[in-house]
Parts: structure tokens; sequence; C-alpha cells
């Protein structure tokens, strides 16, 4: 790796200590780069060539359960076995195309859930008293760090049948036999939301502290009502804050797998869960890679691009 | 306006409820003498001591507890080197690539991460003969690989907030680059770090789907006998095993935040210290310095 410094830049550096001090400063800088750059090469840009690459051959019953893609086949010819058969079938089972459209639906609503929680919690901790405002916003996060296996775990005691949301509402009277809520996509509903709100909440309170009052003082002044101050003024300030919570509940929900397979029922269709049977119930390792390079270019790809767009406009703002 | 107020306050005590009473009513079942979870039949305790009688299970939570130290130091020492390259080298070759490789694992879906990191781990064994099946090795790389992300975001902005012109002036001096990063930077940087460590720690110890694809039969993640277990229903050992990982957190979350909070003020006494001494230069410089509101 070689590395450009903007003092290196000068057409041709005085030969002596400068040189040398500035090859051993390019040295240097090449010596912090190299380790996370290597590992990140190595263990995240050439593990997805090689889904890539298992996405076009074919599974056989085998150790390792797939086809090479290239063999040699003596006299220098060079086989190369290339099956598109995988994605084809992506495309006419619509099993697949049926769980990638419901996991965003799920993802879509759970978000605007989120969102509908969310903001009145970050308005009221933005809006309360200075000294408060900390603590309130660590009762926030606190859950987000114990674990995330133990807290949708937490909503199978409450949401089964015998559960206790079926026997406290039996015990009020509401109803007269026990709902079937667990196993349903109404608990998946209710995980994703319950896990994520905290990444809505944050962003979301961040930039609604950071609001200048004074412009609700202003719409008041000018004879505004204070919930059309809101809709007009706060609201539209807030888009930031809502983008950014909204992208951190919608992506990680897209491809959840531990939510769906746990509150879920056998009919609940996500992504996730598709790769996963595909994976571990079939050990088809072609399908799984050919499923997860899908989801890669139809998911992950047009996110960071999204991103991109968006640190740049965000970077041109400032 | 009270009306609102009232609101307000309703939706935020509402959502704490929403929070926190799944995580209450779980540790109160916990002491539940009865097997069915959710029928209440007396206080007990016993559920706490098969916990620890079972050997699976200490087994399982004592090989977390490594990698999760392992996967902490490992990722905040790579992902500090990242954010390092990421703010103080401006140019470099492959810098776009470099800055995908960091933010790509922050928007991967875990199951995607996990089967490609199964499938290099496959392919490598098969060409050079390592690593030799999936083992806690395995487990550390593949989960340094998404933790160390995590650890270069925070490092990053922590760095680009800090005032250069101290390294500048270090270097004036005389200080060699490495010399000004252990002496002047790192010190700086360090609650970052700190905060990085206990992010890629807790990150490890509550993966289920990465450790999944890339654990072999003779290692067993705590989560991964958790996920197991749940898959088969409630039941009270589980409920049990919860509360004390919600315990611990909650006392390493408190004392965390007293500790920070008691250096914030800290810093704060001695900002506002510095701020009245050289509040007259600031305003000619053009830098007018907030004064921290006392609390």
């Amino acid at each position: 790796m070689t590395a450009t410094t903007p003092s290196s830049t000068a057409p041709h550096p005085r030969p002596g200590p400068a040189l040398r001090a500035a090859l051993l400063r390019r040295w240097g800088r090449a010596l912090v780069g190299m380790p996370p750059y290597a590992w990140l090469l190595l263990f995240f840009l050439i593990p997805f060539l090689i889904v890539l690459k298992i996405s076009f051959s074919e599974p056989q019953a085998a150790i390792p359960p797939y086809v090479p893609l290239f063999s040699w086949a003596g006299d220098q010819i060079l086989q190369i076995r290339l099956n598109l058969g995988n994605y084809g079938y992506l495309f006419s089972d619509e099993l697949y195309v049926a769980a990638y459209l419901n996991s965003l639906k799920i993802a879509g609503i759970s978000t605007v859930f989120c969102l509908l929680i969310g903001y009145p919690m970050a308005y009221a901790i933005a809006r309360a008293p200075k000294t408060v405002r900390n603590p309130l916003l660590m009762l926030v996060v606190l859950p987000f760090w114990t674990s995330f296996l133990i807290r949708v775990y937490a909503w199978m005691g409450i949401l089964k049948n015998e559960g206790l949301l079926n026997s406290f509402l039996l015990w009020t009277g509401i109803i007269h036999a026990p709902l079937q809520m667990l196993e349903t996509d109404f608990a998946v509903y209710v995980g994703i939301v319950y896990s994520y709100l905290p990444f809505m909440i944050l962003p979301l309170y961040a930039t609604l502290e950071k609001m200048d009052l004074s412009l609700l003082e202003a719409a008041a002044d000018l004879g505004c009502r204070p919930f059309r101050a809101f809709l007009n003024v706060t609201l539209p300030l807030s888009i930031p804050g809502m983008v950014a919570g909204s992208m951190l509940v919608f992506i990680p929900a897209v491809g959840e797998f531990v939510i769906p397979d746990l509150l879920g029922g056998p009919d609940t269709l996500m992504i996730g869960k598709v790769l996963w049977s595909e994976f571990f119930d079939n050990r088809d390792w072609p399908a799984a890679s050919a499923v997860a390079v899908a989801m890669l270019v139809l998911l992950v790809a047009p996110i960071m691009v999204f991103q991109h767009y968006q640190n740049k406009t965000s970077e041109a703002g400032r | 306006m009270r009306n609102r107020v009232i609101a307000l306050y309703t939706a935020l005590g509402l959502g704490y409820a929403f929070l926190y009473l799944p995580i209450v009513l779980l540790v109160i079942y916990s002491f539940n003498a009865s097997r069915l979870v959710t029928v209440w039949g007396g206080f007990s305790t016993k559920w706490y001591g098969e916990l620890a009688g079972d050997e699976k299970i200490l087994n399982a939570a004592w090989l977390s507890l490594k990698v999760a130290v392992m996967n902490a130091t490992l990722s905040t020492f790579l992902g500090t080197l990242a954010a390092v390259v990421l703010v103080r080298f401006r140019r470099f070759p492959g810098r776009t690539l470099f800055t995908g490789m960091i933010t790509a694992p922050l928007v991967m879906p875990e199951i995607i991460t996990g089967l490609a990191m199964l499938l290099l781990f496959v392919s490598m064994e098969l060409t050079f003969g390592w690593p030799e099946g999936r083992s806690i090795t395995t487990i550390v790389i593949a989960h340094v690989t998404f933790s160390l992300s995590f650890v270069t975001v925070i490092v990053q902005s922590r760095l680009a907030q800090m005032d250069i012109s101290l390294e500048e002036a270090a270097m004036d001096l005389g200080a060699r680059p490495a010399k000004v990063f252990l002496v002047i930077t790192l010190p700086i940087i360090a609650p970052a770090l700190l905060a990085g460590w206990l992010l890629s720690f807790t990150l490890s110890v509550d993966d289920v789907v990465i450790s999944s694809f890339v654990t072999g039969p003779a290692s067993t993640t705590l989560p991964i006998v958790i996920f197991s277990k749940v898959r088969l229903g409630v039941s009270p050992e589980v409920n049990a095993l919860a509360s004390i990982v919600v315990a611990i957190v909650s006392v390493g979350i408190v004392i965390f935040g007293i500790v920070t909070q008691r250096q914030e003020r800290e810093r704060q006494r001695s900002a506002t210290a510095a701020a009245e001494d050289h509040a007259v230069e600031d305003h000619a410089a053009g830098h007018p310095r907030r004064g921290p509101a006392r609390m």
C-alpha cells in the first residue's frame, strides 16, 4: 500500500533526511492501515466472492455439499460448470418472492409502529427538564444492552395461549377463550417493535433536542396554535431523525431470523428464515447462497447507495 | 398546555412500561415454584440451583466469556487502527473500498454474514487445511469481522472531534508519530475505546445467528444453548438464566454510568476553570465556548 500524503504531493522532495522521513512515514502509515485492511479483505470481501461462486454450483450429497465450479479435466483443460438453476428457481418458485415481499411488509409496518410509539417518547424526553434527560435516555438504552435473545424470549411467556396476557384478558372478562397470539404475524410485529424501539428513539431524540425552540416561540407570537406549530415547525424539522431511525429499524428487521423463528408461526414467511432452512434443514448450500446474493443485490446494495447519497447531501448541507 | 404535558408523560410512562414489563415479568417468574411458567406456584429458587449444576450451560457460559473478551480486545485494536486510517489519512489507494468494507457490516443481515463466513472457512480448510473444523477460533474471527466496524464508528467520531492542535504541538516539539499517538491521542480517545470494547463484548455475548453458522459440535456458546432450549418452548431454567444475565448487565451498566458521570463532571469542572481562564482569548479567536450547565 502506498499512502500518498498531502505533503508528499510536492513534485520532488529533496533527497536526504526529508526523503527518508517521508519514506518512513509512508511505511508507518502502511503498517497502521494494513491489519484492518487485510482483515476485512480476507474475512469480509472474499467470503462474499465465495458465496457468489457457490451460488452457481450444483448441490450434491457429499462433504462439502456442492460440486466445485472449476475442475481440471486433464490435458490442460479447465472445466467450468456454471449452474444457473439456483437463480431460476429463486424467481420461478413463489416461496422466495413471497418471502422477500413479506419481509419488506413486516419490516415496513414494524417501522411505522416504532415511529408512532417512539416519536412521543423522544419528544417527551427532549422537552423534559435538562437534569432528567440523560437518565431518561439511559432507561431507553438499557434494554438494548441486555441480551436480544432474552428479550424476545420474554414475549413467548407473555403471548402464548396459557400465557400472561391471555390469563389477564380472561381474568378481566374481555375475552372468554384464549386468543392465539404466539406463532402469528402479530407476535412478530410485537417482537420487532419491542427489540428495535431504542434505535428509533435515539436519533429522533438527537434531532428534537437540537431544535431551536425560539422557532416555536416565533410561531406562537404570530398567533399559531401549539398543535399547528408542531405540525408546521417541529415535525418537518425532525424529518432527518425520522429517516435515520427508520433506517436503523427497517434494515435489520428485513433480514431478521430470530424473531420470526421464535415468535412467528410456520406460515410466517421471512427471507431470513428461508435462508436458514435452506442451509440447516435442506443442507442446500448453493440455494442458500443464491438467496443470500439476491438479498444483497435487492436489499443491502440499495441501502448502501441510499446511505452514501444521504451522507453526501448532509455533508454538502453543512 | 397542562393537558399536553400530561399526555406526553403518559406516553412516556406507557413506553417505559412496554420496554420494561416483559423483563420484569420474566424475572418474577424465574422464582416460580411451578414448572408451568405462567402459573404461580409459590416462591422458590430451585431453578437457580438446577442451573448451577448444569454442566452444559456453565461450559457454554465460560466459552462465551472467553470468545467475548478475545473478540472485544481484537476488534478494539483493529477498529481503532481503521478509525485512525479513516480520520487521519485522507487519501490512499482503495479508500472507497475500505470505507465500504467498514460500513457494510453495519447494514449486513447477520444471516448473510454467518453464511459467508462459514463458506470461507470451509473453502479455506479444503484448500489450505486451516482452520481444522469449526472451533473457538472461527467464532472469534467471525465476531471480530462484524464488531470491528462498530468500534471504528465510535472511535472515528471521537477522533474527528478531538483537538488536532495537541498532536501538532507534540509533533513540533519533535515527537515521532508513534509516540504522539501513544502519549497524546490514545489517552484522549480512551473513553471511546472503552465504549467500543464494551459494545463488541456485548455484541459477541449476544450473537446467536452468526455463531450458529461458524460453530462446531465441540464449541457451543451460551446464546446457542439458550436458543436451542427456547425453540422447544418456555422453561423456568431459561427464565432463571435470563434473570442472571439481566442482573449482571444492569449492575455493569449502573457502575459504568456512575463512573462516566463522575469523569464527565470532573472534565466539566476543569473545562469550566479553563474556560474562565481563557474566555477572553477564545472570544478573540472566534471560538465562543459555551459554559457547561451546572447540574
